[in-house]
């Protein structure tokens, strides 16, 4: 007799999910299926008692027996068994063995580090920073990425891309744009083989704007080339991290070349990026400036990468507050949203549309699996992040990846091997996070970051109810997310 | 799913798994193929080709194939569900057929193969 007919005597329990509320209504957020259900009453009243304890069925029947008839209970404890937000207590699940990405997994987004100067000095840069990788200033890493380099790395691209019909190719510094020669070369040279190679190649970068001329907007707008900004926000917080080296701030230059910016290239959406730290953390404040004022279509957040005992780092009472920010702007995302009116928090809708095609990462973000930075001298790394640091080097555009040091990576960062995470409901879309950010606050990529686990649970949970609400109010705002794919490089940061 | 609502694309995909009138087996699908629809089952293999006269002649009997039963074994070792026995033509017996070049009339050339 199989265990799973043995329901009617052993006793149920609740499986692994989160719970919350949205629109005057019950939701689970399944781990780790990552599947979302709307409980209705009788549903939402078998998992409370569950809650409180374990049960059989006859017991659950009959203490519900006053609200609902015997079979509906029963209807519904099956349903809640089959979807796995309940089971047998004493019967361990079925557990997914440990499921590794297929061999040569092809190449979406290479990031090309054309540089590794820059001309800003921001304070709390991780790669120029008190927390930097790669020896930069005296290293053997040539400060450019010279043209042969580029034109080998658009090949690497090409071939690791594999049966991929569109690569992405995202250039990054240093700051990008100090070396735009190779910039221009690299991206005539990928045209040239992609199109005999019958591929596709999607061109965008990350600049810090104070180089912007006419000129090279002029190029950005015509190319269709995808533009992020770094940029904090007004000027006083601008100004206050993101420096040149004689400390002088950069708001009044970047400004204007970014409004002009904004006025010529319409041929994308264009999008800033900004690092929170713990002494600007004043998230509505920075999004009204950046769209209202400067005009940017959306806003990326992130905090700051730093080990914990900087100044500028965000502390844990810091989290708490920066959440608060996030959710008061995630409520105007929601109203607007409500409205089918654009709303540019794009930390929002990238979670929704992850909640919304039930995402269960066994990695928390493409790494050294998808996406790879190359640094100025061709060497392939985890991601932009690593380019140039040895510890974390996966190959070299020449030679191409070294499939072994690849699939020891993937063997060691796998979600099933975090011990940490095993428990958290919010693993499906956290992963344990960045691996750059892990090994600057433990020295090590594999480590969990755990310090900020709160404010991940809390910020899911957010956009857990924000997406609950858009399905029960304006379901149709959802569907936006159905085709879209999605690719990680869109914003580097 | 009567209690349940499906909000998101995975909760319709578990739910659709946890029906109890769900086939697993349909379930087996390219990693990165389109979302399964369900399908008319289409056979592979020469079940595929209607080769009338191979198993009775329009009478019924076998006095009259159309097809001598020597072509079964061309029809049936190479896309057949149910592959006829042959020697191992890509190392052994390459050559095996070389001289048949039509089985209704040359079968008996077909070459013995020993191992």
């Amino acid at each position: 007799m199989s265990g799973s007919m043995s329901g009617a005597t052993s006793e149920l329990g609740l499986r692994e999910f989160h719970s919350f509320q949205a629109a005057g209504k019950d939701f689970v957020y399944l781990v780790p299926s990552a599947a979302v259900f709307e409980l209705d009453d009788s549903s939402a009243a078998v998992l409370n008692r569950l809650g409180a304890r374990s049960l059989s069925r006859q017991d659950l029947a009959q203490q519900l027996s006053a609200v609902f008839p015997a079979s509906e209970i029963d209807e519904t404890i099956s349903e809640l068994l089959r979807v796995r937000a309940i089971g047998e207590i004493g019967v361990p699940e079925k557990q997914a063995a440990k499921v590794m990405p297929p061999e040569n997994f092809p190449l979406t987004t290479m990031v090309l580090n054309v540089t590794n100067q820059c001309n800003l000095s921001c304070t709390y840069c991780y790669e120029y920073g008190e927390d930097k990788i790669v020896d930069t200033e005296n290293g053997k890493k040539p400060k450019f990425m010279s043209e042969e380099t580029a034109r080998e790395s658009v090949d690497f691209m090409l071939r690791e891309a594999g049966d991929n019909k569109i690569a992405h190719l995202t250039f990054f510094g240093g700051e990008t744009l100090m070396n735009f020669p190779v910039l221009k070369a690299a991206m005539s040279y990928a045209r040239e083989r992609a199109a005999a190679t019958g591929k596709q190649v999607d061109f965008s970068l990350t600049t810090n704007a104070t180089l912007l001329r006419p000129d090279i907007i002029e190029f950005l707008a015509e190319n269709r080339v995808g533009v992020t900004i770094s940029i904090d926000g007004p000027k006083e917080m601008q100004d206050q991290f993101r420096v040149f080296s004689n400390g002088k701030g950069s708001y009044d230059i970047v400004a204007p070349k970014i409004k002009e910016l904004l006025k010529r290239h319409r041929s994308r959406p264009i999008g800033a990026r900004v690092t929170l730290t713990s002494q600007t953390l004043d998230i509505r404040k920075i999004y009204r400036h950046l769209t209202e004022e400067i005009g940017f279509w959306d806003v990326g957040f992130a905090p700051v990468t730093t080990s914990p005992n900087r100044e500028y780092a965000i502390a844990e009472t810091g989290f708490d507050a920066m959440l608060e920010q996030f959710r008061g702007l995630a409520a105007d995302f929601l109203e607007a949203a409500l409205e089918n009116r654009h709303h540019g928090f794009s930390n929002v809708k990238d979670t929704l549309e992850e909640i919304h095609k039930g995402v269960s990462k066994a990695y928390p973000c493409g790494a050294g699996l998808g996406l790879m930075g190359v640094s100025t001298d061709g060497d392939v790394a985890l991601c932009h992040r690593f380019a140039g640091s040895d510890a974390h080097k996966l190959g070299t555009v020449r030679d191409g990846i070294d499939r072994l040091v690849q699939i020891g990576f993937l063997e060691k960062h796998h979600i099933d091997d975090k011990t940490d995470c095993s428990q958290c409901w919010a693993r499906p879309l956290c992963s344990g996070g960045c691996y750059h950010e892990a090994h600057t606050r433990y020295g090590e990529t594999a480590h969990p970051n755990l310090h900020y686990c709160e404010w991940i649970r809390g910020w899911t949970d957010t956009c857990l109810k924000i997406y609950a609400e858009l399905s029960v109010r304006n379901p149709r705002y959802l569907e936006q997310f159905d085709e879209k794919v999605d690719y990680e490089a869109s914003q580097v940061s | 799913m009567k209690h349940l609502r499906s909000v998101n694309r995975k909760a319709q995909r578990v739910a659709r798994a946890a029906d109890p009138q769900h086939d697993p087996l349909n379930d087996v699908v390219a990693l990165q193929g389109p979302p399964p629809q369900a399908a008319p089952h289409i056979p592979l293999g020469c079940t595929l080709i209607f080769s009338p006269g191979w198993e009775a002649d329009h009478n019924g009997g076998t006095a009259g194939l159309c097809q001598p039963v020597e072509r079964d074994i061309f029809d049936c070792h190479e896309g057949c569900f149910w592959p006829a026995q042959v020697p191992d033509q890509l190392n052994h017996a390459p050559d095996w057929t070389a001289k048949c070049a039509a089985a209704q009339k040359d079968w008996r050339k077909i070459d013995l193969v020993f191992p």
